[in-house]
């Protein structure tokens, strides 16, 4: 009886880690244009071509893909390039999310690139070591990770980053006009990296603005603790906050308080617009698939790595979302407005800490 | 700066900040306080907070209903209570390791069905704070202590409740006897089986509770892996709580408050690097639990599967 519950109880637990990390192949649901691209096809591909081989892309995340933030924003951009390339016949996604554990996520990364991927992404600066390792194994893979700048010397390694300073400095100079209290509340994952990076473009923004005003910051070390970050967000209204931001997955319930206690929230990664209408001002959505298309034009050239690329607002890379359902003045709009043309133009220069 | 932290504004916002965060530890590990009682340690309170949070969340939000989202957390809880009741006291299975088992089978099926059946993160309107007439208004306590969401007073009313079962009736006495001593509680005609499924089911039903509690009533929000370790925290303030109601509640405020304090500390820019500040609550209850630890002993048959001698 005593064995038969030890084997219950292992069994139970292989089947559950083993069902978690599964591999899952993106819902042909996501992908609408499907039937009206096809159609099209025969003007943009002349008929002496031969047809154009399946591209075949992977992508190891460390939340889900609908997490309204870093591994959404990964998996929204691909699905809109499989819209523009025609469909899952044309190119494939496979994903692996959740992949917190980076053991799991090293696992997932060879697995792929065994199945013999055109492109196999690692999405989370963590997996940077894993990759490493693993990539001289596959030389004829193309790998991508993020974010970084570096690509360990490896020429079937591809980093991206964002720019995301420059988003944050925008939202800085939105948040600083409409501000009354004069003091805002930052909530991050952990200083460093790409939060840390918004964060501080962000407080630049606002001392562009207004350097009267307070910018508190709350790093509150997890990217998962949602009771943490909505009690952080709590916090900064208790202290005079009147307009919130924060950047990771864990900010959703944060921005639950900031509708609760009707203050502005400006949003970033991905746009949270839906979780609070009223509330959200703007948010720095990254479109990836700015960057993931020059990596899949050099791939199908030959070249399968060996550079890095940034995301920002001159390249497209990270555009400003403005939430529809907010009455935003003409003359706020003007000034967000002016500052990003400033950033593109270079006339405006973010000098980070 | 130092002293920014002693005007009355972020002392109150310590306390109430501090309450709030302890009441999901609460319910969880008041549940499991009865479970270790009985001489079962369940390590998979985080999964059944995480089947709870969601349940909770979507029955609330498809419904409409807020008390209904409450029962459906319970009877997830309880169900998920009934299996590792089955597995530990009819299968005497390692109860450590099937913890861990039901923990994984709760991360994983609160995705699932996140995905299957909402996709993307919502949010609902949770249980409104209720200002207790009179006592609200008092200053700073009122806006402390009675100026809380429904789920709040809950889990502060279940601690003397908890005391009160445990310590002064029959069935309290049974539970205790059955921990300390399965074999002579069992010669006195005091099922063992029966009181272990009782205790296990109760507390899963608590852990439940604290899952809603989180997603319609602090929160608002579900999102995967949402209590993000919570559950073992729970588990680890019993141990903390020597097995007492009122030293989980200690533990739970103690834990709570130091963690509302480094967020204030943050805000209010004294200059602490954030990750000092963030590991503040684990070394300190670290701390106090060395400090204290000699001073209790776990209930003898804790973690020990009864067997009839026949």
């Amino acid at each position: 009886m005593k064995k038969f519950a030890w084997l219950f109880t292992i069994v139970l637990t292989l089947s559950l880690v083993l069902g978690a990390c599964a591999p899952k192949t993106a819902a042909p649901t996501t992908a609408p244009a499907q039937s009206t691209t096809a159609p099209a096809q025969p003007t943009t591909a002349p008929a002496t071509e031969p047809p154009a081989k399946k591209f075949r892309v992977a992508v190891v995340m460390p939340s889900a893909i609908n997490d309204l933030a870093f591994s959404q924003s990964m998996y929204d951009a691909l699905v809109r390039i499989q819209t523009e390339m025609g469909g899952p016949d044309k190119f494939e996604i496979v994903y692996s999310e959740n992949m917190f554990v980076v053991d799991d996520a090293a696992a997932a990364i060879r697995d792929y690139a065994t199945q013999g991927f055109d492109l196999v992404i690692a999405h989370g600066s963590q997996y940077g070591s894993s990759l490493q390792e693993i990539a001289p194994d596959f030389p004829a893979t193309s790998f991508a990770w993020g974010t970084t700048v570096d690509t360990f010397g490896q020429p079937n390694i591809f980093a991206y980053e964002a720019a995301s300073q420059e988003g944050g400095y925008v939202n800085g100079v939105l948040a600083a006009t409409l501000s009354q209290t004069g003091t805002m509340g930052v909530i991050g994952p952990i200083e460093t990296g790409d939060a840390k990076l918004y964060v501080d473009g962000f407080k630049a923004g606002v001392a562009a603005t207004n350097p009267n005003v307070t910018v508190n910051v709350n790093y509150i070390g997890s990217f998962s603790d949602v009771a943490l970050a909505s009690e952080a967000a709590t916090t900064h209204i208790a202290a005079g906050a009147d307009v919130l931001t924060g950047t990771a997955q864990m900010v959703v319930g944060a921005i639950g308080k900031a509708k609760e206690a009707n203050v502005l929230w400006f949003g970033t990664q991905s746009n949270q617009s839906s979780l609070a209408p009223t509330i959200v001002v703007a948010s720095q959505v990254y479109h990836w698939e700015v960057i993931l298309k020059e990596m899949i034009a050099l791939i199908q050239g030959g070249t399968l790595g060996g550079r890095s690329f940034a995301a920002n607002l001159k390249n497209g890379g990270e555009v400003i979302e403005f939430n529809p359902a907010y009455a935003l003045s003409a003359d706020a709009k003007a000034l967000a407005d002016s500052a990003i043309q400033g950033i593109i133009d270079g006339s405006i220069t973010i000098t980070l800490p | 700066m130092i002293a920014d932290l002693f005007t009355t504004t972020v002392l109150i916002g310590i306390l109430a900040s501090g309450i709030r965060l302890a009441t999901p530890y609460l319910y969880a590990a008041i549940g499991e306080t009865f479970g270790q009682k009985s001489g079962v340690l369940n390590l998979g309170v985080e999964g059944q907070m995480l089947l709870g949070c969601f349940a909770a969340f979507y029955v609330a939000l498809t419904s409409g209903n807020l008390w209904l989202g409450v029962l459906a957390a319970m009877i997830v809880g309880a169900l998920m209570g009934l299996a590792m009741a089955f597995v530990t006291v009819n299968l005497r299975a390692q109860q450590g390791i099937s913890g861990i088992g039901f923990y994984l089978f709760g991360l994983g099926m609160s995705d699932l069905l996140f995905q299957k059946l909402m996709g993307t993160v919502e949010t609902v309107k949770g249980f409104p704070k209720i200002y207790i007439p009179g006592l609200s208004d008092i200053p700073g306590l009122g806006e402390i202590f009675f100026s809380q969401n429904i789920l709040v007073y809950g889990a502060y009313l279940l601690v003397p409740l908890a005391w009160f079962v445990l310590n002064k009736t029959t069935l309290g006495l049974k539970i205790r006897s059955v921990g300390e001593n399965p074999d002579a509680a069992d010669s006195l005609g005091v099922s063992v089986a029966r009181i272990r499924y009782f205790t296990i089911i109760l507390g899963g039903t608590l852990s439940g509770l604290a899952g809603a509690s989180l997603s319609i009533a602090l929160l608002n929000v579900f999102q995967q892996n949402m209590t993000s370790g919570l559950g073992f925290i729970a588990v680890a303030l019993v141990y903390f709580g020597a097995w007492k109601p009122a030293g989980v509640l200690g533990g739970a405020l103690l834990f709570s408050m130091v963690n509302s304090l480094q967020l204030w500390i943050q805000v209010l820019g004294i200059p602490i690097p954030s990750d000092i500040a963030v590991m503040m609550p684990y070394v300190l209850t670290i701390l106090v639990l060395v400090a204290t630890v000699s001073r209790v002993r776990a209930p003898s048959a804790l973690t020990k599967p009864f067997e009839r001698e026949d």
